[in-house]
């Protein structure tokens, strides 16, 4: 009986084992093929069993055919320009929901809800013709516009402001301190866990993001990473270029996967508080 | 954290804040809604006059794309020309497959990974890092792998298929295979991440229920079907529209490894929204479709609204 017992948890444990294998098997064909030296020929290229020597010609094919280091460049201010903006709006906007009180405040609540139900995906295609109207066309602001507002980071804040104690802000208030100046040194700072959460999903998100610049910017010295990995994916027809391309692609998603292992409890919790992407 | 934070983010709408005193009256009244303008000018640049914006272009006829000066009124015009047209009719039912053709692997595989790896134990973490990580990567880089394991004859999905003898179909070529293919590469992608759903889910259920069951004699199956699978239906009902929302609204594998096709085989709601705007500059018939898919959105999140008003009170 035991015995039976401990079998089957082998069994299931050597089960979980070969799925989770079959799950990482794209990442680890992706670091094989990408340190793989390209004399190896194709017909060998989907092996998973590492080639000797390796090399590191593939990534510096692809940072110079594909201009990675400007994608990178471009992604960089594009997400940093998103953040920056979103922690100023949904800051001040959690603040107002969480502690102030005003005719309309229910009814603004719902105006912020919309955008959680009709995700700017969707309405790409009036977008772009505000972002044209608005002289936006091919610019990075324009890729950023549309995220400005976050209906999710404000909800976010607001949550993380009600769980704060009001005696700070009551004693800041009574020593005569301005609004801007409790929001600033008494609650930011102990609301920092939220705006964390928050940012890793904001960032995650735009760092990922592909149609929406895809469809606002024209030139190639705007591309962000997500469209140069497009372009250079549907360039790499040839069997020849697949260790460039996974160097491409190992490139891409290298920064997100280095902060993950770096936070990952941060990242998962961040993620199951938001379910819907900021 | 768990999912009772994600639900529970309506919660306390009516709560009354307490009024920080001020010196200036004025200042009070006008402060609220100085601080949500910023929030408030961008929601209605690009939620709200984007939903007026299809509205009306939807109702107009724009040759190609000449702007309003050359628009003639068409009515409903535009509407009879999205539904009567082939591609589209392709397109909302390939979305249609696409969504529960994805859904339940994608569910059965997250509740069946979540129950596995919910022990804390290092080799559960290592799994669990394992099947999330790809929710992690763009979602073109998937694409990117995926065009590389779909390759006919030298891909890796042929090239192992070989070693068993087994000869694998045109993969993204076929038109009767392409979308399954797409599907497949969406499963992979998302089950990891709803898989941490399951996991704030599981963790919520308290244990002396289990228990119970166990005193009961009921076996694993039992304690699935009769104890676990109930008290999971409030993350199920959030985490199904989530999905729905996502696989609505990305496209980005699609643009990337088949572009709609072989033969519309591949095409999706929003990649017909996004050919007919960016490549035929089709205006009025984006809108149309456009404003048909935001009516769909809006369907799956009303209902989702009660589910999360329900869920939170379940949790409560």
């Amino acid at each position: 009986m035991r015995l039976e017992r401990r079998l089957w948890q082998a069994l299931g444990m050597a089960l979980l084992a070969a799925v989770a294998f079959l799950w990482a098997t794209p990442f680890l064909w992706t670091l094989v093929a990408s340190f793989r030296p390209e004399g190896a020929g194709s017909a060998r290229m989907a092996s998973l069993v590492p080639d000797t020597p390796q090399t590191l010609e593939n990534f510096r094919n692809a940072l110079e055919s594909g201009a990675f280091g400007l994608y990178y460049v471009n992604t960089f201010i594009v997400v940093a320009g998103v953040l920056a903006v979103q922690c100023v709006t949904v800051s001040l906007a959690g603040y107002a929901f969480a502690r102030l009180r005003f005719p309309g405040r229910n009814v603004l609540f719902y105006v912020f809800l919309l955008q959680l139900m009709l995700v700017p995906p969707a309405l790409i295609v009036p977008n772009l013709r505000t972002i044209v109207d608005l002289g936006l066309y091919d610019t990075l602001p324009g890729v950023m516009a549309p995220y400005f507002a976050s209906a999710f980071g404000t909800f976010l804040m607001r949550q993380t402001f009600l769980a704060l104690p009001r005696d700070f802000e009551e004693a800041a208030a009574i020593d005569g301190a301005p609004w801007w100046a409790i929001v600033w040194y008494v609650l930011l700072p102990m609301a920092q866990p939220g705006l964390v959460a928050f940012a890793i999903v904001s960032v995650t998100a735009h760092w990922n993001e592909f149609l929406w610049p895809l469809m606002v910017i024209n030139d190639p010295a705007k591309h962000t990473l997500t469209i140069g990995l497009a372009a250079f994916t549907r360039g790499a027809e040839g069997g020849k270029e697949w260790g460039v391309l996974a160097a491409g692609t190992l490139l891409v998603m290298a920064p997100l996967a280095v902060v993950f292992v770096a936070f990952q409890r941060r990242f998962v919790d961040s993620f199951v508080f938001s379910g819907v992407k900021g | 954290m768990s999912l009772a934070g994600t639900t529970g983010i309506l919660e306390g709408v009516d709560q009354e804040p307490v009024v920080v005193p001020r010196r200036r009256p004025w200042r009070r009244s006008y402060l609220p809604y100085a601080l949500l303008a910023p929030s408030l000018l961008f929601l209605g640049l690009f939620t709200y006059l984007p939903v007026i914006r299809v509205i009306v272009e939807s109702l107009y006829d724009h040759p190609h794309g000449t702007g309003a000066v050359a628009a003639t009124f068409v009515g409903l015009g535009n509407y009879t020309k999205v539904l009567a047209d082939p591609a589209f009719r392709q397109a909302a039912l390939n979305n249609l497959v696409y969504a529960l053709g994805t859904l339940i692997p994608t569910l059965a595989l997250a509740l069946a990974f979540a129950l596995a790896v919910q022990r804390s134990s290092r080799f559960s973490a290592v799994l669990r890092t394992v099947f999330f990580f790809p929710s992690l990567v763009p979602l073109v880089a998937a694409a990117s792998l995926f065009f590389f394991i779909f390759l006919p004859g030298i891909g890796l999905l042929d090239y192992y298929l070989a070693k068993i003898g087994v000869r694998g179909p045109n993969w993204l070529g076929d038109s009767d295979i392409a979308l399954w293919s797409v599907i497949g590469l969406t499963v992979w992608k998302n089950a990891g991440y709803y898989m941490l759903f399951y996991i704030a889910g599981l963790q919520n259920i308290p244990r002396d229920t289990i228990e119970a069951a166990l005193i009961d004699g009921a076996n694993a199956w039992q304690r699935l079907r009769y104890v676990i699978l109930p008290a999971l239906l409030p993350t199920t009902s959030f985490v199904v529209v989530i999905a729905l929302i996502n696989l609505l609204t990305s496209v980005d594998h699609v643009i990337v490894l088949t572009r709609g096709g072989p033969s519309n085989a591949t095409n999706l709601l929003l990649y017909y929204i996004f050919q007919a705007a960016h490549e035929n500059f089709e205006v009025g018939k984006a809108a149309a479709a456009t404003l048909l898919s935001v009516v769909v959105l809006l369907a799956i999140s009303l209902a989702s609204m009660r589910i999360m008003s329900r869920g939170s009170h379940h949790e409560a």
